[in-house]
């Protein structure tokens, strides 16, 4: 008991409990304490790939969702550099790939552009990459949209950890690295994905998406419309199939 | 061009919707022998949602104008709704499209009239022009402006209710609509209708006014045309869902209740060389005799009857003054658009007293078909969407004929009148510059919407340093090959 109550960091400041396995970012998401994060769901095993959720660990850099709570740590998590390094991740993320949030039927319920709002990002900064990605429309059910994909792998750890399908696999490196699909024909027709897989649902920025559903919850009740991406508990609301954002 | 000519270039055209450049052609004489308005901007939505989900393309399609968006998010969702094989919307979501529409319409003609044309009309063509806009109506008539911003905004209000915004929101999908109205936003836009109403009619009345008191206006790129319009089942005026009626000028009728999917079958576009914008024609008649008008002014000379009584009463009186046959001045578009602008207002306060409009069966669905045709009255005129998906349910191929598309020759034919009537010698006047962008602006053009396909056509790229000095110009052939040229 007494050594439970020694398993402490402290995150700006603030002193948050930790149990033995959990990641900062698992003490922190326990303490209704916002990490910016893309990669990252819990339940999934951390990939530490968006970073996005760096922090400043006893003054040196760290992935929060990978890196192990450990007593006597200090964390620095919502400064001004931190949020300035974030900001231009995103950025990054937002040229690399072509998000076209206008016509978007994520929009409102994607969570890179909550992010992005949540870290004041007005502009893409950056010259845009416009890279020629593939649609995958083969399944009859769902879409593959991959100019909107950022590379998280969280499809690729639902279908595997979770589903366990291994319908997804990140390959290639650098400007090079695209998602792929698993059968012989690369094609996600010839795969086994379902509407029922967490797969199917998990993609946080609208490249995997159930097909002929686009924009069926009005403007006003989409998720960002009714929560800020900094709001605790909501990873479960995000994930939620089929309903409003405001239905309960 | 012969070397007895001369080009006389007038760039940009202000106060449309888009940019525009006119090039008039001169004879030996110093006749205007042939008037180009040319539409320099590049659209190419045509092209670039190939490839994209059929569901995606009524909010991807709207962003090709922040003006009538609206229009374009209803006439893709129609076809759409063939896409998915619905015939016929639920009642709620019918209305609900139609109250969309009305509110779309009704603060597009507001825009066009007391933003961007009732200077011209209120001061005339010639007055100062640094008090010729909306900020000299504002000083002048601060009444008048202040009903017209109004007008406009309650459009919006409109919109904003049911999709979510005012500009660019979401509403239709396959089949039906995502939301319908709730008690409380039908009482807060039921509040200020009937000023809604009373308002329009006194800019029905000030337009009939103006129109009356000057009777140089009658003349003024005046045409003889074909008119062609949505009408409803009764030949009743129509600006959501009918057949397509095409008349002549001397009345006679040249098709009635045509069923829009087969707009194929009596259009075609031709393309010209000097414009992004391409020239439709009627098939029967041909290329030289079968341009025609769309937009207000036809819409109000070829309907039988307006379904609203105000709006009715004021289309009596605008068939009185041309003795029961059309009203081919061009300046009257402003007289019927304010018609229209009634007669929305009317049909407005109609659908919000309608409980179908809080309705929640909302979408329909049916078998999946490969080809949807949608059209739709515009504030400008007659719209066409037309898709075709693979079995994936990717857009194969698109295209539009968007409304001002359809009166791009009559703009030009209006241009190369006014122009031939008050050019001084060889000279350009500030007085005629002022009247070929009145002759334009009457068709209320929006030029962005019009150059949304994805052209061969030559391309120049200007380099301009920081004080305004041209650096480089590059100009891309139609063949394809690039010059420099300083």
């Amino acid at each position: 008991m007494s050594e439970a109550n020694n398993n402490t960091i402290i995150i700006d400041g603030k002193e948050i409990p930790f149990t033995e396995g959990q990641t900062i970012m698992d003490a922190a998401l326990a303490a209704d304490i916002y990490i910016p994060h893309l990669c990252h769901r819990p339940g999934l095993k951390p990939h530490g790939s968006c970073k996005l959720c760096t922090v400043e660990v006893n003054g040196r850099s760290a992935s929060a969702c990978t890196l192990p709570a450990a007593s006597g740590q200090e964390v620095s998590n919502n400064t001004e550099a931190l949020t300035e390094v974030r900001k231009t991740i995103t950025q990054m993320l937002f040229v690399e790939g072509n998000h076209f949030c206008p016509s978007c039927e994520k929009t409102g319920d994607c969570t890179l552009q909550a992010v992005a709002y949540h870290l004041d990002m007005l502009d893409g900064h950056f010259p845009q990459f416009y890279p020629k990605r593939e649609v995958d429309a083969s399944h009859e059910s769902i879409v593959l949209d991959r100019d909107r994909c950022i590379m998280c792998e969280l499809c690729v750890r639902a279908s595997r950890e979770v589903d366990g399908k291994d319908v997804f696999a990140i390959t290639g490196r650098g400007v090079d690295a695209k998602l792929i699909v698993n059968s012989a024909s690369g094609k996600l027709a010839d795969t086994d994905i379902t509407t029922d897989d967490l797969a199917a649902h998990i993609c946080p920025v609208g490249a995997i998406l159930i097909k002929e559903h686009g924009y069926e919850t009005p403007i006003g009740r989409r998720t960002f419309d009714l929560h800020t991406i900094a709001e605790p508990g909501l990873e479960p609301v995000i994930l939620r199939k089929g309903k409003h954002a405001d239905e309960h | 061009m012969s070397e007895q000519m001369r080009r006389v270039a007038i760039d940009p055209v202000t106060r449309v919707e888009g940019h525009g450049k006119i090039t008039l052609l001169q004879d030996a004489d110093n006749r205007v022998h042939e008037a180009r308005l040319h539409i320099v901007e590049f659209r190419g939505f045509e092209k670039f949602i190939q490839g994209r989900p059929y569901w995606e393309v009524p909010t991807f399609v709207q962003r090709l104008c922040g003006i009538c968006p609206v229009s374009h998010h209803l006439a893709a969702a129609k076809a759409v709704d063939q896409l998915v094989g619905v015939e016929e919307l639920t009642p709620s979501s019918l209305k609900l499209r139609q109250l969309l529409h009305f509110g779309q319409t009704l603060q597009s003609h507001a825009l066009h009239f007391f933003h961007l044309s009732s200077p011209d009309l209120l001061f005339g063509f010639g007055s100062d022009v640094a008090k010729r806009n909306i900020i000299g109506v504002i000083e002048a008539h601060p009444e008048t402006a202040v009903k017209g911003v109004k007008l406009r905004k309650y459009g919006q209000q409109v919109i904003a209710a049911i999709s979510g915004k005012r500009v660019h929101g979401s509403a239709a999908v396959p089949g039906g609509m995502n939301k319908s109205l709730t008690k409380e936003e039908r009482n807060v836009l039921l509040a200020d209708i009937k000023d809604i109403i009373a308002w329009s009619e006194e800019a029905v009345s000030l337009n009939e006014q103006i129109h009356m008191a000057h009777p140089e206006n009658h003349a003024f790129g005046k045409l003889n045309t074909n008119f062609l319009g949505m009408i409803g089942p009764k030949g009743e005026l129509e600006l959501y869902h009918g057949g397509l009626r095409a008349r002549a000028p001397d009345g006679s009728t040249l098709f009635d209740q045509f069923d829009y999917r087969g707009y194929q079958d009596i259009i075609r576009e031709e393309v010209r060389s000097w414009s992004y914008m391409k020239f439709p024609y009627l098939t029967s008649l041909g290329k030289e005799k079968g341009w025609y008008r769309v937009g207000p002014l036809a819409r109000v000379n070829n309907c039988d009857s307006i379904s609203t009584p105000l709006a009715e009463a004021a289309r009596k009186r605008f068939k009185a003054f041309a003795h029961g046959s059309f009203v081919q001045d061009t300046l009257a578009y402003h007289w019927a658009r304010m018609i229209e602008m009634l007669y929305c207002a009317e049909a407005i306060e109609l659908l919000l007293n309608d409980e179908d409009i809080s309705g929640s069966d909302l979408v329909v669905t049916g078998e999946k078909r490969s080809e949807g045709i949608g059209v739709i009255e515009a504030p400008r005129g007659t719209l066409f969407h037309h898709y075709k998906i693979d079995e994936e349910g990717m857009i194969k191929k698109a295209n539009l004929i968007v409304s001002t598309t359809s009166n791009n020759q009559a703009m030009n034919e209006s241009v190369r009148s006014v122009a031939d009537q008050y050019i001084d010698g060889n000279e350009i006047t500030e007085g005629l510059l002022n009247h070929l962008e009145v002759a334009v602006r009457a068709y209320d053009p929006c030029l962005s919407c019009a150059t949304h396909a994805l052209g061969k056509m030559p391309l120049q790229v200007e380099l301009i340093d920081a004080n305004g000095g041209l650096v480089d110009r590059l100009t891309k052939g139609s063949n394809g090959n690039i010059e420099r040229s300083l």
